[in-house]
Order: structure tokens, then C-alpha cells, then sequence
């Protein structure tokens, strides 16, 4: 280890630094793999998610390849996903609402939206989500009416999931780039709905 | 071949591992001993339970289970449901 001192003050980063040097050492991982993969989740952001909704509003072949294998799909789009977890796509329309939460953890769909919003990794987000998620979204200001079913995802295992919104209205004959534009990551995990601003 | 196909109901397995030792375990514990119905099949994957530990881990098939949220919780209304990816392991027919 050579980083100066005032860098490694905290036992974190040094203990970063030790895995890092380990794994190269042991020519497990390079440092260069490391800087790569760092960069993908860099470049993986919830405008990434954006553009990948607007394509599936405006092109119904591609909604339903995102659908069948959201990772070939988004592919397609230039996202990397060598190395990812496989990204299943759950829609919303006019009869279910669909609500991503982790409960054992944080599984988030990084190599699409990039890091996930602090408070999804929250013990009372989490907590909520799965037992009282109606009364949840209304603190967002989502209302679901009484007769759309509300289907929360716990994401536990092997996949990441992220929800395909419903187009708003109002958005008739716009172009992939403004209604990428509306899109948030709430709405891509299904807290919120996408709206015109 | 797996054992379940769309449309089976399945009960999770009333288990409690961690009261034994050290485990990983990716079933929720709101959903033990609960009957759900298979929503699809997901593939295989390596045994979390294993990876956890580094030990050889076999490939287990995953399935989308959902849960009627009434059954789970007293908040749940209606026909909102939970969906759950869990591992065939833990599945039994009821």
C-alpha cells in the first residue's frame, strides 16, 4: 500500500485498498477489470432507465422483447450487461400496479439505473413496501384506485427488476428523447408515475 | 424437468435455519409455511445458501411464486399480491 495516509483514514479504505491488492496479487482481478466495471455502473444511470422506457412506449416489438428478456432487450440499446444479474421487466397498466423492493437486502438493477436512491436501501422503505404498501405510495402522492391491483416484487434472489410505467397522457406524437425526459427512477421502481412536467 | 409449472399452488416450507447457526437464506421469513401460486419459471441458478459460504454450490430451479398480501399481512386489501423469486427447495405441494 502506498495511497498517503490522509486518504486510507478511515479502516474502510483500507480495507479496500488490502481486497484490491489481494485480488491482484492473486491475479484474481485486475485493477484495470476493477476500473472497467466501475465505469459501467458510472455510465448505468436512471436517464439509461429513461431511454429504455420511451423506446418500449413508442416501438411495441421492442416492448415486448424488454418484457420476454429484459436483458437481451436492453442490449439492444447498448447497456452493458456482461456480468449483470438477469433484468426481468414488469408492466404497469390499467389493472396492475407493480412496486420493486428488496427485503433482505438492496438488489437493485445498477447496470441499468445505476446506484440506488439512498432510501431504497432503508429499513423502513423495505419494511413498508411489502406490508403496508398502499399507505406507502400514498406518502409518494400515488394513488392507486381501489380496482388496480397492487403487485409488490420482492426482489430476493437471482433477477433485478425494473418497472415499465404507462405512458401519461398528454404525450401523444412526442419524440423518444422528451419522453425519456419524464422518466424517473421512482417510477421505474414503481413508487411514483410518470408525469408531465 | 421442474417440479412446478405455472399455475401450481405450492406451500413454503415452514423452515427455520437460522435459529440452528450460521446460514444465507434467501426466503423471506413472512412467507414461510405460507401457499402461493407458481407465476413462472426463472431458471437455474447456483445455491445462494452455498455461494454464501464458498462452498460448491448445485443449481437449483427458481420460480416467481405470488402470495395474496391478506394472507401475509392484516394492512393487505383486496387482491394485491406479493411475488416472490424463491428456489425450488423450499417449495413443497400443499
Amino acid at each position: 500500500m502506498s495511497a498517503p495516509d490522509d486518504l486510507l483514514s478511515a479502516p474502510a479504505e483500507h480495507l479496500l485498498v488490502a481486497i484490491r491488492d489481494i485480488l491482484a496479487e492473486k491475479s484474481i482481478v485486475s485493477s484495470a477489470e476493477i476500473a472497467d466495471r466501475i465505469a459501467i455502473t458510472e455510465a448505468a444511470s436512471p436517464a439509461q432507465g429513461g431511454r429504455i422506457v420511451a423506446r418500449a412506449w413508442v416501438d411495441r416489438a421492442f416492448r415486448q422483447r424488454l418484457l420476454d428478456d429484459g436483458t437481451r432487450a436492453v442490449e439492444e440499446l447498448g447497456v452493458v450487461m456482461r456480468g449483470a444479474p438477469p433484468l426481468g421487466v414488469v408492466e404497469n397498466s390499467g389493472s396492475v400496479h407493480h412496486l420493486v423492493v428488496c427485503t433482505l437486502c438492496s438488489c437493485y438493477p445498477r447496470a441499468v439505473l445505476g446506484y440506488p436512491p439512498f432510501w431504497f436501501k432503508s429499513a423502513s422503505y423495505r419494511a413498508r413496501a411489502v406490508r403496508d404498501p398502499r399507505g406507502l405510495l400514498a406518502e409518494w402522492g400515488t394513488s392507486v384506485p381501489d380496482n388496480v391491483k397492487l403487485r409488490v416484487v420482492d426482489s430476493t434472489a437471482d433477477y433485478r427488476w425494473m418497472v415499465l410505467p404507462q405512458r401519461p397522457a398528454g404525450t401523444e406524437g412526442w419524440d423518444e428523447e422528451r419522453l425519456a425526459s419524464i422518466v424517473t427512477a421512482g417510477d421505474m421502481i414503481g413508487v411514483t408515475v410518470p408525469k408531465i412536467k | 424437468m421442474t417440479a412446478f409449472a405455472p399455475g401450481d399452488n405450492v406451500l413454503v416450507r415452514d423452515d427455520w435455519p437460522e435459529t440452528g447457526g450460521a446460514v444465507h437464506i434467501r426466503t423471506p421469513h413472512y412467507v414461510r409455511g405460507m401457499q402461493g401460486e407458481i407465476r413462472a419459471y426463472l431458471g437455474r441458478f447456483p445455491n445462494p445458501e452455498d455461494l454464501a459460504f464458498a462452498r460448491p454450490a448445485p443449481e437449483l430451479e427458481l420460480y416467481h411464486v405470488a402470495f395474496p398480501l391478506q394472507a401475509i399481512w392484516p394492512e393487505g386489501r383486496g387482491d394485491d399480491e406479493i411475488l416472490i423469486e424463491i428456489y425450488e427447495t423450499w417449495l413443497a405441494r400443499p
